[in-house]
């Protein structure tokens, strides 16, 4: 019988700890997915942050480090300088990337390192037990929002993507999402292509991906999967923002 | 190779270099200016990176990445921005990655002054931030230890993969004196096994740079294996290998008052105990030259022979503690300091020293 459907090479065999349904699990099997069609497992180095995913360097078949609380990018560009045939990717949340990790971030995307990071936008602090993000919508309920945020006093989502394509340096910057299988198709192209540019050291690769919290949400995922549709899309709408040597189009 | 005249900071850079160091990452503050400007400078010559970070919560972010994937690895700055690193030096404890970081001290607290002070010796040996932790304190007095202790401030950070912090200050990073530098050293990024992205591992194993024990359990046994080492560091610099480096005795074994002290004050304590015996004074002089582990059983010794100690620091008084604690009530100890940035004149320790052993 010919396998049509395995776990790539590049996850380990443990079982993912998130929440029924949370997108973190589709999102690493996509990660997973790239590293072993671009045939990099062995020369991948991850970085995982502090957030949900904190435990992913269990979930990735190769080399980690875990890194402090938004400082994934300084980890990541220290690993890359060290060993610049290393592939190196950070996986972070949007507490610890548009939050706290907001210089880190934005150096290491103006700096042009060649990294790829991966940045999940749940709009929530997942693990600390759903505290308002940056990237949490106006009029939304989180544990340190329990009125809706208000733009008066708590400011408005941040556009992540859009700050980081201000720059000249990233040579790559889409935003997907992983709602359906018509975006999951896309999110994993977007992910293959920021692997892709590199591994051929063409600089900054960043794919932010619109991502469910059920558990924190209040919601069941297909409900959350529908809320996104709805609510997180317009605010953070799918697309690519900077895309300099056209590796969409190849 | 020939004596050259250098300032401590340079000292320090060229030292790193000649340590196989080629890696730095580091944020502008007075007074350690010089040695990321000379780094700038000096890394490109040798294939070697330098990175000025956007903070320094950055730069000690990039030492650990750096350390964790098997580099040679340093970062410096002075005290406000050592407060920032905080955070990075507990992991990088935790995680057990080696790496330089270099502090040159200045006045404080808050933004306080960029003049020379010794105000962050609880910060240096206290471990600084957060959790279980020690990191190995190395004290220079003049340029030419600034170099030596770089160079062995590398060693040792391998040698018990622990970062180890070597404490200047304003005058010792400015001051220019002529520098003995050693041969150069070869170091291959290849030879830490436990290294991301070692090359030699087999296929099946997979390496992991991390300071998260989320069982209780396990963060207690990593605790207590973190302290074996650090009991393993302190019988080596107390008894063993170490001792000699450790610590500077100068005419103790017949002195009635020992002054301590560490760094630039040392030097003048040297003066002091000079005057002192010309003066018909028994003075000797106990400088330790590594701060954690503390020269705690040196002093123990000194205890039951000399009639009393007296510890000078820039400071309101910081390592007298630990000296109290090393003479343990035997005999009493007094203290003088001068803070804020103020570097305290011979005259006035004499001052001092006359007060207590001569108190009519
Ligand atoms: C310095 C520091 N501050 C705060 C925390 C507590 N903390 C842990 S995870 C987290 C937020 C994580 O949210 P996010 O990055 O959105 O990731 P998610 O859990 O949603 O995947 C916070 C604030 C910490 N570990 N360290
Ligand atoms: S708390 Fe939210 S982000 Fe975290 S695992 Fe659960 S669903 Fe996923």
């Amino acid at each position: 019988m010919k396998q049509v459907f395995k776990r790539p090479e590049s996850l380990s065999k443990t079982p993912f700890h998130y929440c029924p349904g949370c997108d973190h699990g589709v999102v690493h099997r996509l990660v997973g997915e790239a590293i072993d069609e671009l045939e990099l497992k062995n020369r991948a180095i991850g970085v995982a942050p502090v957030g949900c995913s904190v435990f992913a360097y269990d979930y990735f078949d190769f080399d980690f480090n875990q890194a402090p609380h938004g400082r994934a990018p300084a980890v990541a560009t220290g690993i890359k300088r060290t060993r610049p045939d290393a592939i190196v990717f950070t996986y972070q949340g949007d507490g610890d990337l548009a939050a706290i990790g907001t210089a880190e971030i934005i150096h290491a995307a103006n700096r042009g390192e060649n990294i790829t990071v991966i940045f999940i936008n749940n709009a929530i602090y997942g693990m600390t037990g759903g505290q308002m993000a940056p990237t949490t919508l106006i009029g939304m309920k989180t544990a340190t929002s329990p009125y809706g945020r208000d733009a008066s006093t708590a400011g408005n989502p941040i556009r992540m993507s859009e700050i980081i394509a201000t720059l000249e340096s990233p040579a790559y910057v889409t935003r997907v999402a992983v709602n359906n299988p018509a975006n999951l198709m896309k999110a994993k192209k977007a992910i293959y292509n920021a692997f892709k540019l590199q591994k051929e050291g063409k600089g900054f690769s960043f794919v932010e991906v619109v991502s469910i919290c059920p558990t924190n949400w209040g919601k069941k995922p297909a409900d959350s999967h529908k809320w996104l549709a709805e609510n997180m899309l317009p605010v953070f709408p799918p697309g690519t923002f900077k895309d300099v040597h056209g590796v969409e189009k190849a | 190779m020939a004596k050259v005249l250098m300032k401590g900071n340079e000292a320090i850079g060229e030292a790193a270099v000649l340590a196989g160091c080629r890696y730095y990452f580091g944020y502008p503050i007075t007074p350690q200016s010089e040695l990321p400007a000379y780094l700038s400078k000096r890394l490109p010559q040798v294939d070697g990176v330098f990175v000025q970070a956007e903070s320094e919560v950055a730069a000690i972010n990039m030492v650990y990445g750096a350390g964790s994937a098997g580099a040679r690895v340093m970062t410096s700055s002075s005290s406000p921005g050592i407060s920032l690193k905080q955070e990075g030096i507990s992991y990088i404890a935790g995680a057990e990655v080696p790496c330089l970081i270099v502090n040159v001290v200045r006045g404080g607290p808050g933004l306080g002054n960029i003049a020379p002070a010794q105000s962050d010796y609880w910060q240096a040996t206290r471990g600084g931030g957060h959790g279980d932790y020690r990191t190995l304190v190395l004290a220079p007095n003049s340029v030419q230890e600034m170099a030596d202790m770089t160079i062995e401030g590398f060693e040792l950070a391998d040698r018990f993969r622990n970062p180890v912090l070597l404490l200047s200050d304003g005058v010792l990073g400015q001051m220019m004196e002529p520098v003995n530098l050693p041969e150069p050293r070869d170091y291959d990024v290849n030879s830490k096994k436990w290294a991301l992205g070692y090359p030699g591992k087999d296929k099946a194993e997979r390496n992991l740079c991390s300071s998260i024990f989320l069982d209780v359990e396990e963060l207690e046994e990593h605790n207590w294996h973190l302290y074996q080492k650090y009991q393993v560091m302190t019988d080596l610099f107390s008894e063993g290998q170490y001792k000699d480096f450790a610590v500077e005795e100068h005419l103790c074994d017949d002195a009635e008052i020992i002054l301590v002290g560490y760094g630039i004050i040392s030097r003048i304590l040297k003066t002091v105990v000079e005057k002192c015996r010309k003066r018909g004074i028994k003075a000797g002089l106990l400088r330790p030259k590594v701060l954690w582990p503390f020269p705690t059983k040196a002093i123990q010794r000194l205890a039951d022979k000399a009639a009393n100690f007296l510890c000078v620091e820039m400071s309101c008084g910081q390592m007298v503690e630990d000296v109290k604690l090393a003479v343990n009530g035997k005999k009493p100890v007094y203290f003088f300091g001068r803070t804020g940035g103020t570097i305290p004149s011979d005259f006035e320790i004499l001052n001092e020293v006359d007060k207590i052993v001569r108190p009519d």
